[in-house]
């Protein structure tokens, strides 16, 4: 396997594409599911160290624009930028070809937190944390251990390190997952509804870890969610999805206090009803 | 006929040893047989073209044939070819062979089992596939089977007993032996019966035991 010995560079660090002032771009990106078509023509560009929250109706294909950087799921056609190195470029009705050496060394510079935190479950908390720096960046197993450590503090889970993710808590397992994903310190952290599947209660302290993110590195963050008063109070921008496309976009307090889309208008009176 | 206690004493030196190779040959057996159903099952999962399909017909044939006709024919097929192997070495891989088709489908339905999220964190991680399958994916997956396995293991210990008819002086072979010289299988064949429930029966315990294990720390 190649190691390139990077884990030294970190989010912090801006690469010459970051100076360029795009991040994460899409281009005329196209995505169906049979029948239902997700994406259509998606031009979708996200500046270096942007935080930019997506709403939307569920099946709006939110998700999948998360899916598609982590390549997880291809595009149709379009092409796909991250940090200024390509991911995807798929011409329409061409054989897609997945795993391309390129791909594989631009996914590293991305993270991401799933809906079901999905954490290895037979692996100690510590152990889901230490196990890809050691594996992919070639990282020694003591020091994996102690930043490991550190990212688990970092996220209120210092007590909890050799717990398996089956003794945690969904919000403790989903903090885990936060770790877990910032130990490969990405340029890009992708947050795919992280607070969905967890108890009211336990949804306090995820957004709080998420926050401190935000606030503190200058990592480009992109994020699918349903919790609108955390979207409007973290996000440079809110983009707001409907049917494949991107209805409106613009700053949180616009969006929130006064939308210009009818379609985003109807969305939000629903969601903040309850 | 009435049960020889003395007979039944005398003869039972012969008959351990004859398990000893039984239990010599399984565990022969459940190792080949581990090793090739985790290769079979890898490759057809990853749908590897052309060698999927090939051991796709690999485990429908050993599957779909008699233990006894491969082991028939192994023994006597194969050194026409100039393969000649003795008929404890040609049985013990005739029995890894057969059990390597179950074990492949074992280890398949374990590998499925794994949830997809598990595979979706691996990608987001950048794990390439040699972690992914080691670390991640087969320690899942063998947690899940172990239990099926097992039974597996204890009837192919069963099984052996079918080397007995290319020769292999296992367990059944011994009684059978004895029974032809002395004219007496009472004493021989039950005892073969003991012998082969005194093993398999605390496995199958042992297995129960592990199952129950596995499934608390899951």
């Amino acid at each position: 396997m190649p190691s390139h010995g990077d884990h030294g560079a970190n989010a912090e660090t801006s690469s010459a594409a970051a100076q360029s002032d795009v991040m994460i771009s899409f281009d005329n990106v196209d995505k169906s599911w049979g029948e239902n078509h997700v994406l259509k023509k998606l031009n979708f560009h996200v500046k270096p160290a942007e935080k930019v929250s997506i709403i939307g109706p569920s099946g709006s294909g939110k998700t999948t624009i998360l899916r598609i950087l982590m390549t997880l799921e291809n595009p149709d056609e379009g092409v796909v930028t991250v940090d200024g190195d390509e991911l995807w470029n798929v011409e329409r009705g061409r054989r897609i070809r997945r795993e391309t050496k390129q791909m594989k060394l631009t996914r590293r510079k991305i993270g991401m937190v799933f809906q079901q935190f999905n954490l290895f479950p037979h692996l100690s908390a510590l152990q889901n944390v230490m196990e890809a720096p050691v594996r992919v960046l070639g990282m020694s197993k003591d020091e994996a251990h102690e930043r490991a450590k550190e990212l688990l503090d970092m996220v209120g889970l210092g007590e909890h390190l050799n717990h398996k993710p089956p003794k945690l808590s969904g919000g403790q397992q989903q903090r885990v997952a936060i770790a877990r994903a910032m130990a490969m310190r990405p340029k890009v952290m992708l947050f795919d509804e992280v607070t969905s599947a967890l108890d009211p209660e336990l949804v306090g302290d995820v957004l709080d870890v998420i926050r401190d993110l935000a606030t503190s590195t200058d990592m480009t963050m992109l994020l699918v969610t349903h919790e609108m008063r955390f979207a409007e109070e973290i996000s440079d921008r809110v983009v707001m999805f409907d049917n494949g496309v991107a209805v409106e976009q613009g700053p949180p307090h616009k969006i929130f206090k006064d939308p210009d889309n009818d379609r985003t208008r109807q969305f939000l009176r629903a969601v903040l009803e309850h | 006929m009435t049960w020889d206690t003395d007979f039944a004493i005398s003869i039972l030196p012969r008959l351990l040893q004859g398990l000893w190779i039984t239990i010599q040959a399984t565990m022969a057996g459940i190792a080949i047989a581990l090793a090739l159903g985790l290769i079979v099952a890898v490759i057809r999962y990853m749908r590897v073209p052309v060698l999927s399909q090939v051991l796709g017909f690999y485990v429908l044939f050993v599957r779909g044939t008699p233990l006894l006709v491969q082991a028939y024919a192994a023994f006597f097929i194969l050194p026409t070819f100039g393969i000649v192997l003795g008929p404890l070495l040609t049985g013990i891989i005739v029995l890894g062979v057969n059990y390597s088709a179950y074990t492949a489908e074992v280890y398949r339905s374990g590998i499925e089992d794994v949830a997809k999220g598990q595979w979706e964190a691996a990608t987001a991680l950048s794990l390439p596939a040699r972690p992914t399958w080691t670390r991640i994916v087969l320690p899942q997956a063998v947690r899940s089977i172990v239990p099926m396995l097992g039974n597996y293991w204890i009837q192919m210990f069963k099984d052996s007993a079918i080397l007995s008819a290319i020769t292999v002086s296992e367990l059944l072979y011994v009684g059978q032996t004895i029974g032809a010289d002395q004219y007496r299988y009472l004493e021989p064949l039950t005892i073969v019966g003991v012998l082969f429930l005194a093993v398999s029966y605390p496995a199958a315990v042992l297995i129960r035991r592990l199952e129950r294990r596995l499934a608390i720390s899951r």
